[in-house]
């Protein structure tokens, strides 16, 4: 038997793969008729609304809902008394979906509503009295690590003693004793990464940079909000249409926060309109179910633009220092950094992911960084785009671009000299496979973008950055119908394209034509377990899968092959859609197609299927490197991009089109995070921008187009290649803008966002100096 | 609040509804008459995914009150496609893969093509400051104006076909109907 689905096998040529059709789900799509989460309605369904705290840190007394209970219209009013705790349920999370007491951040949810549609809700919202105490709130990672700062949680947090620090040898000198105090409490968490002796090897640099650096908060900023409707039965059977990145991890963290069995709660997914990580959690979702199941109908909530931005998880502010020893040559001696990151008002900032990523594009011989987890008066975090990463590579890479300046260095050749390749012991610990940064920085080096020659105000930065990427835990069905076309189900959201993407890699598996494959999302009764569509792991996780679960159905289609010639199952072999026998010993049969054999299936044995359910590893980092031009007007301080590159590592590219669109996207993400993007906080700790009019993301005419260069280092940990693209494009933009401003007109920006008031401050600072 | 009895066109087709003075045409369209092509991103005219047209005025449907569109003309994305025939934009929408989550394509395509009717030959520039009211966090962009600038080749090529056949036809198309007094919504 020459097939075993067992068996590893790095393909390297193909028919199907690679190729650019038009998704499945496109049609739908352009023509308003694919449903989002908030397309959906069921007959007799309520309009679900939530009332949230207008304070930072407030106390809340007590909550009156009686007047709102009386309304007409009004079919049922929430608060947390019910949605009692539940044993082993996760008390952040409930806490995070309705406040216990104490509002934690100006948004947080203290009560919801059903009524018989907006008009009443609203109403009922108004009639809910809530007294609150308000409490003295922080917003600043750097303040709420201070020794006075108002404490969220009392007593949860063990104070961290800089001045005791047992292992301090681990601790990074300056900048930590600099903050240094006898004790905080709000600090959740403590990460040290890192090999060698960097106090040494500082020691043997030529140049050494160090310097501070700070980050806003931003938000992922997917188009569409939160929605949901829950539907539960009086006999406890619930059913949830919802936009998630995770259906599965919605069912399971609702069932565990309502007391439910997990087999009573069904989730289908919608189509998403963007999640970035920002649905990865719940919000609304449990709020939805436990109005229904008060009410007795369906239930639906949306959230509003406001509510997204108050009430959703933006990414970690950042509070940073770094500080890299070189050589004359320019090979990085030693390095050090210390990561602030809050993550909103409970644990669980990216801080780990960001001291991780910080300097893993480096080989380096001394290398320590130090990660503090903070929890402030904001929303809880959620992830974003390689999480944590982008901020750490913001400051390495800005103090890579000063060292290569202070040498007289190319910025391309400093990092082709340090570049992480395969053998690397890595910055985090793991030794690196064979990996393509390398290769990203070559291509980068020789694309026409670096060799444009500037003008005046002009400048030119570059940036490289990493992303390990995510496989888990996956299930895929493929199922042959009757006329030999297929259907394919699977457990990981499509966000942008991925289902073409998986019929490719199973029109490939079978050599068969891709428009003969169909795939679906399924709902959560009808796959195992899929872990979130996260860490850019769905084209690499439920790519391997397909592959796996194709090969099973092939097993099985040359047992049936191998039945109505009456030969042994091994002498079977499949080639180009159709079983063939395996050599001339097996006979001599005209093969059969995979048609013939689906027509053949009820008289052989019955129906054919294939599946493969696994905990995939070896997803294999993306790393990649950027090149932006931009143009600064001195006497406005406003910056326009000129051009940009990006050169990824995709491992191969299943749809170069949409790998294309994952640079691409990243990219402009990463844009607006250095030019334009920031949580603004009020002295009283409430968000004050929270609406796209304010809070602005990247438009159409801020960017030029985006070029690429797909780079295929293969990923040996599956069949065909492939690594995860979607999170490393976001990594060097931070970076990449500044390096090119900082070349562009010698200041070197190192809060974010550089809007053009704090480009023009800049600039005056180094008037000022000059004059 | 008493409901409003409203009559009007939507995609050619007679449309009468009725709903509450507090309900824009993106709640009337979305949750009266089920046509939920039209997507609410923000409710305050700054994302586009609600675009739709008005009297051949490109609008935030969010910014427009239901009661206010008796006896106007609505185009939504629902009417774009003809039959089972796309629209040119829908098609390279498609080829160019210009879109990756999708929610604020029908926004994009309702916006790009208000652009196109009045002119078939935009500057790159052009069309990234038309479709500035529209944002989308997916693609950055880059496969969005490809598509639309290849629609509009195409469309000049298909012209300059039948005007070579039909002398008389007009180069460019005109807009559908020049905005009313009070149309312009979005302010």
């Amino acid at each position: 038997m020459p097939l075993d689905a067992n068996t590893p096998d790095l393909r390297t040529e193909f028919k199907s793969v690679g190729t650019r059709p038009n998704r499945p789900d496109g049609v739908d799509k352009v023509t308003g008729r694919a449903r989002f989460g908030a397309d959906f309605a069921l007959p007799g369904q309520l309009t679900g609304l939530i009332l949230r705290s207008p304070h930072a840190h407030a106390k809340i007394k007590s909550i009156d809902t009686s007047a709102a209970e009386a309304l007409p219209g009004v079919k049922a009013v929430i608060t947390y008394k019910d949605i009692p705790e539940q044993e082993g349920c996760d008390k952040d999370v409930l806490v995070n979906i309705m406040a216990r007491g104490t509002a934690l951040y100006d948004g947080h949810a203290v009560a919801a509503v059903a009524a018989v549609d907006a008009s009443v809700a609203r109403k009922a919202l108004k009639l809910i009295k809530v007294d609150y105490k308000v409490l003295k709130h922080v917003t600043d990672v750097d303040e709420a690590m201070k020794p006075d700062a108002p404490v969220l949680h009392p007593g949860r947090f063990d104070p961290v003693d800089f001045s005791t620090l047992e292992n301090a040898a681990h601790v990074s000198g300056k900048e930590e004793r600099k903050t240094a105090t006898p004790a905080h409490s709000n600090i959740a968490g403590r990460y040290v990464f890192g090999h060698g002796d960097p106090d040494k090897g500082f020691k043997q640099a030529d140049v050494i940079v160090e310097h501070e650096f700070k980050t806003e908060a931003t938000h992922q900023g997917y188009i569409e909000p939160h929605a949901c409707t829950a539907s539960v039965s009086s006999d406890g059977m619930a059913e949830l249409w919802v936009c998630t990145q995770g259906p599965f991890m919605v069912r399971d963290v609702c069932a565990s926060l309502l007391g439910m069995d997990v087999s009573r709660l069904r989730v289908t997914p919608s189509e998403i309109g963007g999640g970035f990580g920002g649905k990865t959690t719940v919000f609304i979702e449990p709020v939805a179910l436990a109005l229904s199941r008060k009410a007795g109908k369906p239930v639906k909530v949306v959230m509003s633009r406001s509510e997204v931005f108050r009430a959703t998880g933006p990414t970690s502010s950042a509070s940073m220092w770094v500080k890299i020893g070189a050589k004359k040559d320019g090979t990085f001696v030693a390095a050090d950094a210390v990561l602030k990151y809050q993550g909103g008002a409970f644990p669980g900032s990216p801080v780990e992911m960001g001291a991780m990523c910080a300097f893993a594009c480096y080989d380096l011989k001394n290398v320590r960084i130090v990660g503090y987890d903070v929890v402030t008066n904001r929303p809880k975090q959620a992830a974003y785009r390689a999480p944590g990463a982008p901020m750490s590579a913001f400051a390495v890479e800005g103090v890579i671009g000063e060292i290569a300046d202070k040498l007289g260095m190319d910025a391309i050749d400093i990092r082709l000299k340090n570049a992480a390749k395969e053998g690397t012991v890595s910055s985090y610990g793991p030794t690196f496979g064979p990996v393509g940064l390398v290769e990203t920085l070559e291509a980068a080096k020789a694309h026409k973008n670096y060799k444009v020659k500037l003008g005046k105000n002009q400048g030119r930065g570059v940036a490289s950055g990493f992303w390990f990427n995510f496989a888990g835990n996956t299930c895929v069905s493929i199922n042959l119908n009757v006329d030999g076309t297929l259907a394919l189900a699977l457990g990981t959201v499509d966000i942008g394209g991925s289902r073409a993407s998986m019929c490719l890699m199973a029109a490939e598996e079978l050599g068969i034509s891709y428009e003969d494959v169909r795939a679906v999302i399924a709902d959560t009764s009808s796959l195992g377990y899929n872990d979130i569509s996260e860490g850019s792991r769905v084209t690499f996780s439920s790519g391997l899968a397909t592959i796996k679960a194709v090969r099973d159905l092939k097993v099985r289609m040359c047992g049936r092959a191998a039945k109505i010639w009456g030969i042994p199952e091994d002498a079977v072999k499949w080639e180009n859609g159709a079983a063939h026998p395996a050599g001339s010993n097996a006979g001599n049969f005209p093969p059969l197609s995979i048609k013939e054999i689906a027509a053949q299936a009820s008289a052989t044995g019955g129906p054919l299927a294939g599946h493969y359910e696994i905990n995939a590893e070896g997803a294999g980092p993306s790393f990649a490197t950027h090149v932006c031009d931009v143009e600064v007007d001195p006497d406005t301080g406003a910056m326009k991009v000129l051009r940009y590159l990006v050169v990824q590592d995709a491992g191969k590219a299943i749809h170069p089109s949409y790998v294309e669109g994952q640079f691409q996207g990243g990219a402009v993400q990463g844009i607006g995070w250095v030019l334009n993007e920031e949580y603004f906080y009020g002295k009283d700790g409430t968000l004050q921008n929270a609406g796209f009019l304010d809070y602005r993301v990247p438009v159409c005419s801020d960017v030029p187009m985006i070029d690429t260069v797909i780079v295929e280092v293969p990923n040996p940990g599956h069949p065909y290649g492939v690594r995860g693209v979607g999170e490393t494009s976001i990594v060097p933009p931070l970076a990449c803008v500044a390096n090119a401003v900082s070349s562009a007109i010698g200041v070197r920006a190192r809060t974010l966002p550089m809007s053009p008031p704090r480009v023009l401050a800049a600039l005056e600072g180094v008037a000022a100096s000059k004059a | 609040m008493s409901a409003v009895h409203v009559s009007t066109n939507i995609n050619g087709d007679d449309v009468e509804f009725v709903c509450r003075p507090d309900e824009s045409l993106l709640d009337v369209l979305r949750d009266r008459l089920g046509m939920t092509g039209s997507k609410e991103g923000c409710g305050t005219g700054d994302c586009g995914a609600c675009s739709v047209e008005l009297d051949g005025r490109l609008v935030c449907s969010c910014l427009v009150m239901g009661a206010e569109v008796g006896g106007h003309k609505i185009e939504t994305i629902e009417g774009m496609a003809q039959g089972d025939k796309l629209h040119p934009l829908q098609q390279k929408f498609l080829e160019h893969a210009a879109l990756q989550c999708g929610i604020c394509t029908p926004g994009f395509l309702v916006a790009a093509r208000n652009l196109l009717e009045r002119n078939n030959d935009p500057t790159e520039t052009e069309v990234r400051y038309w479709l500035a009211g529209n944002l989308c966090r997916c693609t950055g962009y880059d496969k969005i104006v490809r598509a639309v600038l290849d629609t509009a080749k195409d469309m000049r090529k298909s012209a300059a076909k039948s005007s070579a056949k039909k002398p008389a036809a007009k180069k460019k198309a005109a807009p559908k109907k020049t905005a009313k007094k009070g149309a312009r919504h979005a302010a």
